[in-house]
C-alpha cells in the first residue's frame, strides 16, 4: 500500500472519532443554542440579576398558568389561578398549589416552558419554585411561589402568555444534579440577596 | 464444512478463485464480495417485502384482520430498517465493489480484508435484528425512525439487540466507504483525472463521504439510547433534564444524509445507463458532479424539514423550508441533462433503459411531492400521513430500487458472462412499473385525505383506495420473484455476452472479457 493511501485512511479514521465526538458534543450545543436564543420555549433556572427592567409605562397582558404532570408522577399540582391580567413592567407573585399524594417521602421538579417562545426571553423570575426541587413528606401539601415580571420589550404581537410547569418525580434521580446551572443558582441568589 | 477445506499453496490465488464455501468466507476479491453484497441485499429485500406484504394484507380492508396491532408495529418497524441498512445500503455497497475498481482501472480494492470483515459483519448485525422477532416483548415496534422516549422509556427489551445490530451496520457501511474512498482517492489509473472519472464512481466518492460524516452520528444516536436505557443516563428523558426533540435533531442530523446515500448512486447508474442506451455522450458530465456535491452538501442544512410540527421558532421554519427548496435547483439540473441526453439519441429500449427512464419520471415525481412536503405550513397538514409514505416509497422504490435493478440488468452479462433474457427483462419492468404506481400513487390522495401512517386499522372512507394500493402492492412482491428467476437463470446461462455488452457503452469495465476475469487492471490500463 502507497504512502497516499496511509494518509487518506489515517484521515479518515480522524473524521470517523470526530463525527462521534461530535454527535454527544450536539447535546451541550443543543442546551446552549436554545438558552442563548430563547428558542424551544427554554427559560433559564435561576432568578434574574438584570437591574434594569423599567417597571412603568407597562402594558395589560394576560397570562395563563398550565400544569401538567409527568408520566406516572401522582401528585397534585396546579395553579391556584388559571389566568391573570397583569401589567408588563411590574412583578407579581403566583402560587401553585401541590400535595404529595402517596404514602412515601418523595422529590420532584418542576420544569418550566413558555408559549409563544418568543415569549421566553422577556420573562424573568426573582424566585421560582422551579429552581429548586421540592421536597415533600407523605401527605404534605404546599403553595410554591413563582415571582415573575415581563419586560416592556415583550413583543407587542404577544398579549398573551402561556406559563406552563411539568413536574417530575426526580426522587430516585435525587442525588443526581439535576440541571447544569443549579450550583451557578445557589451562587447567584446568594450574591443577589443584598441588591434586591 | 471441514470436507469443503482444502489446502492450497499460495500460488493458487493468483490464477482464480478457491474452491467451495470458504471461497466466500476468505474472499478478498471485490468482484467475490460484490456478489456476496449483492445477494445479501437481495436476500434482505424479499424479508423486507415480505413484511410489506404483511402490512398491505393487514390494510386490504378496514378492521382489524390479520395480525395484532402490535405485530403491525413490529412488522413496520423492520421492514423500514431492513431496507434502508439491508436492502438498497448493501446493493449500492455491492455495485461499488464490484464496478468502482474495474471503472478507476484498479486491480482491487484498496483494503480488501476490511472489504472482506465489512461484508461478514451484516449478516450477524441482521440476524441480531431479526431474531428479536422471537423474543419476549417481541421485535422493535417504534418505526424505523426510532424516536425516543418512544425507543428508550417505551421500547420492548429486545431494543438492546436492535441498538447492538445498528452498531455493527454502522461500522461495516463506515468500513465500507473507507475503503471506497482509498480506492477512489489513490488508486486510479494514470491518466484518469477526477473530472474524467465515471459518474458512477462520482456518485459513490461523494455517498462515501456522506456516510463517514453520518454513520458515526447514528451510532452516537443508539448509544445515547443505550446509556439512557441501561446506565442511568437521560439524554432524551425529560424527567432526568433530557430532552426528547433533541433525538430528533440529533436522529435527522444523520437521516437526511442518509436519504441522498441512497439516492446519490443512482444518479450515477442512471447517468450511465441513459448515455449508453441514447448512444450519446452524457449532456453536462461537470454539471452534473457539481450537482451531486450541492446535494450533499444542502443534505446537511436541512434537517428539521423532518420536524416543522414539534414547536420550531419561524426563523427555523423558514430556513429550513427555504433550504430544501434549494435542492431542487441541483436535482432539477440533474433531471434536465438526463432529459438532453436523450433528446435527439438513437434510443433503444432494452430492459435497463426501461428501467432508468422509469426512475427518472418516477423519481422526479417523488421529488415534486418532496417540494410540496418542504412547504412549512403545508407540513402541518401533510405531517405523518400517507402523502409523506407515498412521497418517500417513490423516491426509494421506483428511485434508488429501480436503479439498483437497471444496475443488475445493465452489468450482469458483466459478471456473468451470459446475456438476461430480454423478453423476461421487459415483462419484470413493465409488472413492477404497473404494482408500483398502483401501490403507491393512490397512497399520495389518501394521506391528502387525512389517513395517518403507521397504523393498522383506517377510517372507512380510505377503504377503496386501500385495498386497490394493496393490489399493486401483491403485484409488485410477485413480480420481485420474476427478477429473481431471471437472474438465476442469467446466472446458469444464456446467450454469450461480448466484452462491449452494448453497442453504445463506454467506459473502462466494457475493455475486460464477459464474464469479467476473476483479476482485473493488475496491470493499470492508461487512460488518455
Amino acid at each position: 500500500m502507497n504512502e497516499g493511501s496511509k494518509k487518506t485512511i489515517k484521515t479518515l479514521c480522524f473524521a470517523v472519532l470526530g463525527m462521534f465526538t461530535f454527535s454527544f458534543a450536539l447535546v451541550p450545543l443543543y442546551n446552549v443554542f436554545c438558552e442563548v436564543t430563547g428558542l424551544n420555549g427554554k427559560i433559564e433556572l435561576r432568578a434574574t440579576n438584570d437591574k434594569n427592567i423599567e417597571v412603568d409605562n407597562g402594558r395589560d397582558i394576560s397570562i395563563q398558568f398550565v400544569s401538567h404532570n409527568n408520566e406516572e408522577m401522582p401528585w397534585a399540582f396546579r395553579p391556584s389561578e388559571d389566568n391573570i391580567q397583569i401589567k408588563t413592567g411590574k412583578y407579581h407573585t403566583a402560587t401553585f398549589y401541590v400535595k404529595n399524594t402517596t404514602n412515601k417521602r418523595m422529590v420532584a421538579q418542576a420544569i418550566p416552558s413558555v408559549a409563544p417562545s418568543n415569549a421566553a426571553a422577556h420573562l424573568k423570575k426573582l424566585e421560582c419554585f422551579c429552581f429548586e426541587q421540592q421536597e415533600l413528606a407523605p401527605g404534605e401539601e404546599a403553595l410554591l411561589p413563582v415571582r415573575l415580571i415581563f419586560d416592556n420589550e415583550l413583543p407587542s404581537s404577544i398579549n398573551s402568555v402561556v406559563l406552563s410547569y411539568t413536574i417530575f418525580d426526580v426522587t430516585d434521580y435525587n442525588d443526581v444534579e439535576f440541571t447544569q446551572h443549579h450550583h451557578d443558582d445557589h451562587h447567584a441568589d446568594h450574591e443577589m440577596e443584598p441588591s434586591i | 464444512m471441514s470436507a469443503v477445506i482444502e489446502s492450497h499453496n499460495h500460488d493458487d490465488h493468483h490464477h482464480g478463485p478457491a474452491k467451495g464455501l470458504t471461497r466466500w468466507l476468505y474472499t478478498t476479491n471485490h468482484k467475490d464480495i460484490g456478489t456476496l453484497y449483492l445477494w445479501f441485499s437481495f436476500a434482505m429485500f424479499l424479508i423486507g417485502g415480505a413484511m410489506a406484504m404483511v402490512i398491505r394484507a393487514e390494510l386490504f380492508q378496514p378492521g382489524m384482520q390479520i395480525v395484532e396491532p402490535e405485530f403491525y408495529n413490529q412488522m413496520l418497524t423492520l421492514h423500514g430498517l431492513i431496507m434502508v441498512f439491508g436492502a438498497v445500503m448493501p446493493a449500492f455497497v455491492g455495485l461499488a465493489n464490484w464496478l468502482v475498481p474495474m471503472m478507476v482501472g484498479a486491480p482491487d480494492m484498496a483494503l480488501p480484508r476490511m472489504n472482506n470483515l465489512s461484508f461478514w459483519i451484516l449478516p450477524f448485525a441482521f440476524f441480531v435484528l431479526l431474531s428479536s422477532l422471537f423474543m419476549e416483548g417481541g421485535a422493535p415496534n417504534f418505526g424505523w425512525t426510532f424516536y425516543a422516549p418512544l425507543s428508550t422509556t417505551y421500547a420492548p427489551p429486545s431494543v438492546t439487540f436492535f441498538i447492538f445490530s445498528v452498531h455493527i451496520m454502522g461500522a461495516s457501511s463506515i468500513m465500507g466507504s473507507i475503503n471506497v474512498i482509498v480506492t477512489i482517492m489513490n488508486m486510479r489509473a494514470p491518466g484518469m483525472t477526477l473530472m474524467k472519472m465515471p459518474l458512477f464512481v462520482w456518485s459513490w466518492l461523494i455517498t462515501a463521504y456522506l456516510l463517514i460524516a453520518v454513520m458515526p452520528v447514528l451510532a452516537g444516536a443508539v448509544t445515547m439510547m443505550l446509556m439512557d436505557i441501561h446506565f442511568g443516563t437521560s439524554f432524551f428523558n425529560a424527567a432526568g433534564g433530557g430532552d426528547p426533540v433533541l433525538f430528533q435533531h440529533i436522529f435527522w442530523f444523520f437521516g437526511h444524509p442518509e436519504v441522498y446515500i441512497m439516492i446519490l448512486p443512482a444518479f450515477g447508474i442512471a447517468s450511465h445507463i441513459i448515455e449508453t442506451f441514447s448512444r450519446k455522450q452524457l449532456f453536462g458530465y461537470a454539471s452534473m458532479v457539481w450537482a451531486m456535491a450541492s446535494i450533499a452538501i444542502l443534505s446537511f442544512v436541512v434537517w428539521a424539514h423532518h420536524m416543522f410540527t414539534v414547536g420550531l421558532p419561524l426563523a427555523a421554519e423558514l430556513f429550513f423550508m427555504w433550504a430544501t427548496m434549494l435542492i431542487a435547483v441541483p436535482t432539477g439540473v440533474k433531471v434536465f441533462n438526463w432529459v438532453t441526453t436523450m433528446f435527439k439519441g438513437s434510443i433503444t429500449y432494452e430492459t435497463p433503459m426501461l428501467f432508468a427512464i422509469a426512475f427518472v419520471v418516477l423519481f422526479t415525481i417523488g421529488g415534486f411531492s418532496g417540494l410540496m412536503l418542504a412547504i412549512t405550513p403545508a407540513d402541518f397538514q401533510y405531517h405523518d400521513t400517507y402523502f409523506v409514505v407515498a412521497h418517500f416509497h417513490y423516491v426509494l422504490v421506483p428511485g434508488s430500487i429501480f436503479s439498483i435493478m437497471a444496475a443488475v440488468y445493465y452489468w450482469i452479462p458483466k459478471w456473468t458472462g451470459n446475456m438476461y433474457d430480454e423478453r423476461l427483462g421487459k415483462l419484470h419492468f413493465w409488472l413492477s412499473f404497473i404494482g408500483v404506481n398502483v401501490t403507491f400513487f393512490p397512497q399520495h390522495w389518501i394521506g391528502l385525505a387525512g389517513m395517518p401512517r403507521r397504523i393498522p386499522d383506517y377510517a372507512l372512507q380510505f377503504a377503496d383506495w386501500n385495498m386497490i394500493s394493496s393490489v399493486g402492492a401483491f403485484l409488485f412482491g410477485a413480480s420481485q420473484i420474476l427478477f429473481l428467476f431471471i437472474v438465476v437463470k442469467t446466472v446458469m446461462g444464456g446467450k454469450k455476452a461480448t466484452p462491449e455488452v452494448w453497442e453504445g457503452s463506454r467506459g473502462l469495465e466494457w475493455t475486460v472479457e464477459s464474464p469479467a476475469p476473476y483479476h482485473t487492471f493488475t496491470t493499470p490500463p492508461k487512460v488518455n
